[in-house]
């Protein structure tokens, strides 16, 4: 699989360029916990006042925050960087050198920059998740687990193909890097379930920008929530989105002109 | 004080002519300012609908009537000197700016009214769109509404004279990421942001009085609704007094130090 072989190049690259600066590491750590501090505080004043919020109790909203800081960290530690930076080479004609590579280009763009320091985002994730599920006790069983697992693989799946179409709207409107920052904006809102939401809202944040997919739906997972036909249906609705994406990135490819023609 | 009134009316101009350019930076910027509050104004009407309609003296219609004014004074108080503090350093921008004969703080005072008066159109029509959506419960009295004029323009320079004094952690450290963080962590926790005073924690409510941030935000916020007996009201004046006369102490004699550490390449 050159995806992974890639991915594991990139990643040994990008530790390499970051090891020249140690002191940075504590820094982030100091950043990502400051950030998660927030998060659950602010869960900490809510649930002071109430059992449930919507429907989920506070175990699964500390679940639900991991989800949130460990899709959050993968989109920061591949997805982000490699966009932004294939919306630049776009607009400074660098993509020429991509293109002529033998790989896959969309596989290339995909994981060529790997923010390492990310890693800490995904790792608060986990262990905010291994700390909710020993809360959660024995009501997340082999068929919670996997059916978690199976959400979460198709909410990745669905925030890639998200963000591809977004940034290969480069090749036609060139300046695009705003419309990435929007996204950062409109995650925020992932860090609670997206069934409290007014209806319009809740629309926006599942089909316009896809948290509920992300972050919502594989917490759900987690608490035996989501039905079998629902996880089918997202699956379905990732596997589209991924075949648009590809199509889309194969129009936009055509229609680039590089910096030498 | 005509030298200063003539800065103050070049650098608004300015400003404006710069902010219409970067129009996307403005639209991305009024999502995000448009987008938290209604975050919290949705969690907690669910709460309080959950908790048999009322919470802290709040019920959901009072909610959406707090976060709809946080809003606008929230965006009426809000500055970003921290990030063009941390760019100015990095640049060495300082040292043209050390030479101005004027304290550089009025001319980014004069800059911050400016984006003030480009965004208040859009945040006024989304106010409008969300009063609309959430039917906010409003109880208009002339009263509360000629102290909430002075109370804001209080929080304003409270509010811009801290933001600076925190910004100029940058001439000491070039981390100033972590030291904003645990700013604007106090700013969300003890300003009225994340909760109203009367839902927070008594331990918080206890801070949030002592400290310069509620009087900021919250003060003004819980005026306009009519939420503060007369005494209150004073006691608030006099707070957001007292701390702007300290606020402008400390700033007077950090600006002065963090000067003093100032060196650039080529100066």
């Amino acid at each position: 699989m050159s995806f992974f072989r890639l991915l594991w190049l990139f990643a040994r690259v990008g530790v390499m360029g970051e090891m020249a600066y140690p002191a940075n590491f504590l820094a982030h750590v100091l950043d990502s916990m400051l950030e998660l501090g927030t998060a659950l505080a602010g869960l900490a004043v809510v649930f002071a006042h109430t059992l449930t919020l919507g429907g989920w109790r506070s175990d699964e909203l500390v679940a639900l925050v991991g989800v949130y800081f460990l899709v959050g960290g993968v989109i920061g530690l591949v997805i982000q960087p490699g966009m932004e930076q294939l919306t630049e080479s776009v607009r400074d004609g660098t993509l020429d050198f991509t293109l002529a590579k033998p790989e896959d280009a969309q596989i290339l763009v995909s994981v060529w920059r790997v923010e390492v320091w990310k890693m800490i985002d995904v790792g608060l994730g986990f262990a905010i998740l291994a700390v909710s599920l020993a809360r959660l006790g024995e009501r997340v069983g082999v068929r919670q687990a996997a059916s978690f697992a199976a959400a979460i693989l198709v909410g990745g799946v669905i925030i890639y193909s998200f963000w591809l179409i977004l940034a290969t709207t480069a090749f036609w409107l060139v300046r695009v890097e705003n419309i990435l920052v929007i996204f950062q904006s409109v995650y925020e809102a992932g860090r609670w379930p997206v069934s409290i939401y007014p209806g319009w809202l809740r629309f926006g944040l599942t089909f316009l920008v896809p948290v509920a997919f992300a972050i919502t739906v594989p917490a759900q997972a987690l608490s035996g929530r989501v039905t079998a036909p629902a996880l089918l249906g997202a699956a379905a609705f990732a596997a589209a989105l991924f075949g648009a994406a590809r199509i889309f990135w194969r129009l936009g490819i055509r229609r680039y002109s590089g910096a030498s023609s | 004080m005509r030298g200063l009134a003539d800065l103050y009316l070049q650098q608004l101009k300015t400003g404006i002519a710069s902010m219409l350019q970067y129009r996307a930076t403005l639209v991305i910027w009024l999502i995000g300012s448009v987008l938290e509050p209604l975050i919290y104004l949705v969690v907690w009407s669910t709460v309080s609908r959950s908790s048999g309609g009322a919470v802290g003296g709040y019920g959901a219609r009072d909610f959406a009537a707090y976060y709809i004014v946080l809003m606008l004074v929230n965006q009426a108080t809000h500055t970003w000197v921290m990030y063009e503090f941390d760019y100015r350093i990095r640049e060495g921008m300082f040292s043209a700016i050390l030479l101005h004969p004027v304290h550089p703080v009025h001319a980014d005072i004069a800059d911050n009214l400016s984006s003030k008066v480009v965004t208040l159109p859009f945040m006024a029509a989304a106010a409008c769109g969300l009063a609309v959506l959430f039917h906010p419960a409003f109880h208009f009295a002339w009263s509360a509404a000629a102290a909430f004029v002075p109370a804001l323009v209080l929080a304003f320079l409270l509010r811009f004279l801290v933001d600076w004094t925190v910004a100029l952690a940058a001439f000491w450290t070039t981390r100033v990421t972590a030291i904003n963080q645990i700013h604007f962590m106090a700013v969300l926790f003890f300003s009225g942001q994340i909760a109203p005073l009367a839902v927070l924690p008594r331990p918080l409510q206890v801070a949030a009085t002592v400290l310069p941030f509620r009087w900021t935000i919250g003060f003004p916020v819980e005026l306009a609704l009519g939420r503060l007996t007369p005494a209150q009201i004073l006691s608030g004046f006099g707070a957001q007094a007292g701390w702007l006369l300290a606020a402008a102490a400390i700033l007077r004699f950090a600006w002065r130090a963090s000067v003093k550490r100032y060196s650039a390449v080529g100066a």
